[in-house]
């Protein structure tokens, strides 16, 4: 029976979440369109780089992409995972009701906040990024849907964990079972990390664009974005890697490797995760030195669970292939499903992830980061990560899941079957020209990267072959995402419902939960012991940063400024 | 816990490789004494920019043999000196020069380009680097994080001159 006849209410909800997280790719995409030809020159029609519109566009697909559609589509895959995992409803039909609703006026107020921006007629505005670095200011209806949105999440969590407490009741013997496991460690990772985020803008940032307080201190609010902002990005991978590790092994035709180590590797992000944020102020005045190298040891160690995810993900995917009959070292490689969209959407997704994890080392040392800090470097990398590790797997996910919550068949299979190979490729011009262009210095978010003072010395290659090439990779993937939305709007409003449109079973794992020791399932230890590293990396930074004051030190100052006014003071 | 041999030696290596990264940086930031931007250029009154002891007039100044310190303001959206009209920040060659940045309004960035001379440029807080340059030269700087509308011009200019075509009067009229 499909999960949509199981489990109708929860069905409903999945869905919710996922129209959210698909419409806000669709707009988000599209912004990352318009940034790509308008940086690079090939197209600029939202004006002249004086006025805030780039921003605007850059604020939206900061914001829309990486927030509103990771999260939502996290929501409805959780959701599945949890329940399904658990073979149970959820606990409380109100509360599931109030979350979703919370989430979803959030993502609207904050959503109406940046895009007031476009227009002079509506004096909202929130052209701050998805930083939102004070002393820059936003309307205070961005930072109070934000609020909505995550404290929806919070109970969220709350009604999970609620569901696992009523499973255990009836099954106290059980080891808990996989995806439920993952969904329970990622969930009390994200109540540890939005702390930062939440003392920020409720304390800081709401009051001070109420006009409550007059003045902030911005080392103290960039520490506390980081606190959260760089763990956040491990709550977009690990719904990525519960699907590599519950459902990519099945897909190509095999059994998990080894459920025990993803515990480990679930249990490393809950503990490592958080106590890292400083490493995005490597370059940072006001910070010593020494809690930055506390950062970047915690952050080193984070290799360690992908490094371990990389192992078990292709070895359960080798074991797949021979399943199917494939030989030799490299022969199991040509027998995997290549034309189901769900396998190499997954499939591709986790090499580029490999790719990313090769420059996110480098940004992750302390020294040869100042080669890189702010240039488009960075986003370059992270569109291998969140952009593809975690983008391509969640739409792969979706080719898969949509059916399951509708019903329905997946519409225009041979078209879905393109899809994630052009996003491959789009990525691959897009991403590997950012990186090159950040190493002879190119910055990122800037609406013109041309100036007149100066002009770039590329050691490889030119200027405009490097623009060429993101401007292509962008089109490339816009496509790709068109295609994308194209076949779940089919899938989901088209067609007559079926009784079974995917196989929807998860075969065990060769090595069992039974093979790995029980303390592993002791959450409240694991959680103890993350608090505890987060005291321990923050306690000290955060105090030294807020003898400078914690609400003193900087004034408003506005978005849009008239330079020359500035000038003819000091001339 | 049962862990396949092959899983093992994974584990072992990646272990290995991090541990390398560590000692890597470790190496360089104790052995070869190279500093890193932190807390070293102390705190400053974001109101008050203007009427500091070294930015009220900033550019740069001589303080050794072949030691010169270069004060820059960061403001919305040049810099002071670097960018027009002030002009370029000019520097003797074969010099080491100690820069020491800060900003009037928001966050920017300042970066040498094509360099890792880089650092935040955060107001209330004084950055400090040091740079050692070689012969006549001409390098571009920019603002890399965005600080309002105009952030895309936000760029300028070092120029390093031979020593004797520099005067202490170059890039400090600003």
């Amino acid at each position: 029976m499909a999960y949509v006849d199981r489990r109708p209410l929860e069905a409903r909800v999945v869905r919710v979440a996922f129209g959210a997280a698909f419409l806000f790719l669709g707009l988000g995409g599209l912004g990352g369109l318009i940034q790509s030809l308008h940086r690079t020159g090939y197209f600029q029609f939202i004006g002249e780089i004086t006025d805030g519109n780039y921003y605007t566009v850059l604020t939206s697909h900061g914001v829309f992409m990486v927030l509103f559609f990771t999260i939502f589509f996290l929501m409805g895959a959780f959701t599945w995972a949890l329940t399904r995992s658990l073979d149970r409803d959820l606990n409380n039909p109100r509360m599931t009701k109030y979350w979703i609703t919370s989430m979803c006026v959030g993502a609207f107020l904050t959503s109406l906040a940046i895009i007031g921006g476009f227009t002079n007629a509506i004096p909202i505005e929130a052209n701050v990024l998805y930083t939102m670095y004070a002393p820059l200011q936003a309307h205070p209806l961005y930072y109070i849907g934000l609020t909505l949105f995550v404290t929806g999440t919070w109970v969220a969590g709350y009604d999970w964990i609620s569901t696992y407490w009523g499973w255990r009741s009836d099954n106290p013997d059980e080891r808990i079972p996989l995806m439920a496991f993952m969904v329970l460690t990622t969930m009390l990772m994200w109540y540890i990390l939005t702390v930062g985020i939440a003392i920020e803008v409720l304390f800081f940032l709401i009051p001070w664009s109420l006009g409550l307080v007059n003045e902030i201190n911005p080392t103290l609010t960039r520490t506390l974005f980081w606190y959260f902002g760089h763990a956040v990005v491990y709550f977009w991978l690990l719904p990525a890697y519960l699907l590599w590790y519950a459902v990519l092994p099945k897909l190509s035709g095999g059994r998990l490797f080894s459920d025990p180590l993803a515990r480990v590797v679930f249990i490393l992000f809950l503990i490592l995760g958080t106590p890292v944020g400083i490493h995005h102020q490597y370059l940072d005045p006001g910070i010593p030195e020494g809690f930055k190298f506390v950062a970047m040891t915690n952050t080193m160690f984070l290799l360690l669970p992908s490094l371990l995810t990389a192992f078990t993900v292709v070895a359960s995917i080798e074991h797949g292939g021979r399943q199917r009959g494939g030989k030799g070292y490299l022969g199991w490689l040509r027998t995997l499903p290549w034309k189901n969209p769900a396998f190499s959407g997954m499939a591709l997704a986790g090499i580029m992830f490999a790719a990313g994890g090769f420059s996110g080392m480098i940004n992750a040392g302390m020294n040869i980061n100042y080669l890189v800090h702010n240039t488009i470097w960075v986003p370059g990398h992270f569109h291998l990560t969140v952009g593809t590790a975690s983008a391509l797997t969640f739409m792969a996910g979706a080719y898969w899941l949509v059916p399951q919550i509708t019903g329905k068949n997946l519409a225009a299979k041979k078209l879905a079957a393109v899809q994630p190979f052009l996003w491959f490729v789009g990525m691959t011009f897009m991403s590997n020209a950012m990186h090159r262009a950040g190493l002879f210095g190119m910055p990122r978010r800037t609406s013109e990267p041309m100036y007149d003072a100066f002009s770039y010395d590329p050691a490889i290659g030119t200027v405009g072959e490097v623009n060429s090439q993101i401007a292509l990779g962008g089109v490339i993937l816009t496509v790709s995402l068109g295609i994308f939305l194209y076949v779940i709007v089919r899938t989901w409003f088209g067609g007559e419902k079926v009784e079974s449109p995917v196989d929807a079973e998860l075969p065990p794992a060769m090595s069992g939960p039974e093979h790995s020791p029980r303390v592993l399932d002791n959450l409240k230890l694991w959680v103890g012991v993350a608090v505890l590293l987060v005291i321990l990396a923050y306690t000290v930074p955060i105090a030294y940063i807020a003898t400078d004051g914690l609400w003193s030190g900087s004034e408003t100052y506005p978005v849009v400024v008239d330079a020359l006014d500035t000038l003819e003071v000091l001339l | 816990m049962d862990i396949h041999r092959f899983e093992k030696g994974w584990l072992v290596a990646s272990l290995v490789l991090i541990v390398f990264f560590i000692a890597t940086v470790a190496y360089v930031s104790a052995v070869t004494g190279i500093d890193m931007v932190d807390d070293s250029g102390g705190d400053i009154d974001v109101d008050n920019v203007n009427q500091h002891d070294n930015f009220s007039d900033p550019g740069v100044e001589h303080v050794g043999e072949n030691e010169y310190d270069a004060y820059v303001i960061a403001q919305q959206f040049i810099f002071r000196p670097g960018s027009e009209p002030f002009g370029a920040i000019r520097i003797p060659a074969n010099s080491t020069v100690n820069f020491h940045v800060t900003s009037q309004d928001v966050v920017h960035g300042f970066q040498i380009v094509g360099t890792n001379v880089n650092t935040m440029v955060v107001p209330g807080q004084i950055s400090e680097i040091t740079v050692e340059f070689n012969e006549a030269d001409e390098y571009g700087i920019l603002c890399n994080e965005y600080c309002g509308s105009g952030h895309a011009d936000m760029g300028g200019s070092i120029e390093v001159v031979p020593r004797n075509e520099w005067n202490g009067t170059d890039g400090g009229d600003a």
